[in-house]
């Protein structure tokens, strides 16, 4: 008990003891020394690839339900969108999704391959050149419509596993392919679509979220009742018709290919043209 | 020999420069090479040539979101810290005194501290002639400070001047001229915090103050392990959503862990030449941060 309050005093008199007292050096430096050994005591687990950001469990609940609010209240902002398509990216979905690509050969040749998505893998300046009833130039044709490109894909950091990671990233840098083979824009009512259809063929539980809350908080009725009266449809019918699971396609290689065959071999249709159609009706509201 | 690795364009935005760079070489060879110092960047050992631009990079990128995030981060308590640094300062031209002052506030870009120090001197003292230099490493953050200066009184007035200086050098401004030397929540950022503190001795005239607002160790440990949660969890994950930059957050979370605590930068002040009356601190809410305080004689 004594030993609390003489702490300080009983660790110096057995430093002298130990002869460990270096009577050149001032208290000034020695405090300095000292400090330069400190050590972290909040670490993290090592990371597993480069951008990994390993959280605890608490952290991702806290993610997971900050990002659905913020989806939620503003889904224009890519930070919460990505936030949680990481945070619901679970384990048992990303493990049942990753088996799913290893029992198809393609699917396989891409878990093997690892590709990587950019305007540089892709070739955007060839993919200009090819027929206009190509992939290659569908997909080309929609990225200057919508004025985006393929470097905008936020890299995976929140999930733990390695090959899960490479998966999801997968499944993040194909969204806009999807969206070429639609032909859905990327405004709110298109996203909600591709998500919708997503969902329905690879079955990502953050699409089915956004399916299923996002059109609550759509300010126009017109859009959700045109969301819902055409587009969950048309996506139901070929989400029912399409066999394979979209995940599976190696889309870099097949940027040649015809692409009403393409679709037809999918079982997808096209939907209405979005822009078209909400072009038409501004322009019927001007007129009333 | 641990491996540092490429993260260029992996961001979404954030940094511009590489966080760190790819050393391909064994231990052997980088023995041989010359001998690179090596510094703190947070958590991470970066060359010191480095992590000027390093810091740069961080400082650009929050420098618009830089209040709110402050804010955010504090929970406005920022605000009550350097309101209680000013008036404890108590600067200002007395009235029956002749010569105004000239203060230097370091890596204080966005100018609270400035602005609240001539406004304090005006406000008790009646004092409109002490000239304030603002001094910041990073342009941008200048230019911030700059664009919030058009806002108040001293707006392109003759008693600020807006200089991008290093607070390890303060090349442009002469030995013995400034009378009142503020850094507030800036010196944790220095590579070589003792050479500007160093600095800070040269150019302060003899009875000149020198005053360093910043992070310091909370001293109690259950409220320590709650507050390194809090940095360590909360920050980022606030910095990811409110900002859209997680990368910079965690670094200004790592770069107040690695700040000497109290007592250490008490003697690192005394090192450099100041007299350190008393303690040499005062703790603000529990240690969260520490205001020291030294005199040049």
């Amino acid at each position: 008990m004594v030993g609390y309050f003489l702490k300080d005093s009983v660790k110096l008199a057995d430093k002298v003891e130990n002869n460990q007292i270096d009577q050149n050096k001032s208290n000034n430096e020695l405090v300095l020394e000292q400090s330069s050994k400190t050590k972290p005591r909040f670490t993290r687990p090592p990371k597993n690839y480069a951008n990994h950001i390993p959280l605890y469990t608490s952290e991702k609940i806290a993610m997971f339900v900050v990002s659905a609010i913020g989806s939620f209240l503003h889904p224009e902002k890519n930070q919460y969108i990505v936030a949680l398509g990481e945070s619901t990216a679970i384990p048992p979905f990303l493990k049942h999704l990753r088996q799913q690509m290893l029992d198809d050969p393609t699917g396989r040749q891409i878990l093997r391959d690892r590709p990587n998505i950019t305007s540089e893998t892709l070739n955007l300046e060839k993919l200009a050149s090819y027929g206009e009833n190509t992939f290659g130039r569908t997909y080309y044709d929609w990225l200057k419509r919508e004025k985006v490109s393929p470097d905008t894909r936020v890299p995976v950091r929140f999930i733990d596993d390695e090959e899960l990671a490479f998966v999801f990233q997968r499944y993040r840098q194909c969204h806009d392919f999807y969206h070429a083979l639609a032909g859905l824009p990327i405004t709110r009512e298109g996203e909600i679509a591709v998500k919708f259809f997503e969902f329905l063929n690879i079955g990502t539980p953050f699409a089915g979220m956004g399916a299923i809350f996002a059109p609550w908080n759509m300010k126009k009725r017109s859009q959700r009742r045109r969301l819902l009266s055409i587009y969950y449809p048309w996506a139901i019918e070929s989400a029912a018709h399409c066999k394979n699971n979209l995940i599976n396609i190696y889309w870099e290689k097949i940027m040649d290919k015809d692409v009403g065959e393409l679709r037809e071999e999918l079982g997808i249709t096209k939907p209405p043209d979005m822009r078209e159609l909400r072009r038409r009706e501004r322009a019927e509201r001007h007129n009333k | 020999m641990s491996c540092l690795r490429v993260q260029t364009k992996a961001f979404t935005k954030g940094f511009s420069m590489p966080l760190t760079r790819l050393f391909s070489t064994g231990p052997q060879l980088f023995q041989a090479e010359t001998d690179t110092k090596f510094t703190d960047f947070g958590y991470k050992q970066v060359p010191e040539a480095d992590k000027e631009k390093l810091v740069h990079g961080v400082f650009s990128s929050v420098a618009s979101s830089y209040d709110v995030m402050n804010d955010a981060m504090s929970m406005g308590i920022h605000r009550i810290w350097k309101r209680h640094m000013i008036n404890k300062l108590d600067c200002g031209m007395r009235a029956s005194s002749g010569e105004p002052l000239q203060f230097l506030d370091v890596a204080g870009g966005t100018g609270d501290i400035a602005f609240g120090l001539l406004d304090h001197a005006k406000e008790k003292y009646g004092d409109t002639q002490s000239k304030m230099i603002v001094a910041d490493i990073n342009a941008d953050m200048l230019k911030e400070g700059e664009r919030r200066s058009k806002k108040t009184v001293y707006a392109d007035s003759p008693r600020i001047k807006f200089m991008v200086q290093n607070g390890e050098k303060l090349d442009a401004i002469p030995d013995n001229s400034i009378d009142v030397y503020t850094v507030a929540f800036g010196i944790r950022n220095f590579t070589d915090k003792q050479a500007g503190l160093n600095s800070a001795y040269r150019v302060l005239k003899p009875g000149g103050i020198f005053a360093c607002l910043e992070f310091s160790k909370v001293q109690d440990p259950v409220l320590d392990y709650f507050y390194q949660i809090y940095s360590f969890s909360c920050l980022p994950m606030m910095g990811q959503f409110i900002a859209n930059d997680r990368e910079s957050y965690q670094y200004l979370v790592e770069s107040i862990r690695k700040h000497p605590d109290q007592e250490t930068f008490a003697n690192m002040i005394r090192k450099a030449g100041f007299y350190v009356p008393g303690k040499g601190y005062e703790n603000l809410t529990f240690g969260v941060a520490a205001i020291h305080v030294g005199v040049k004689l």
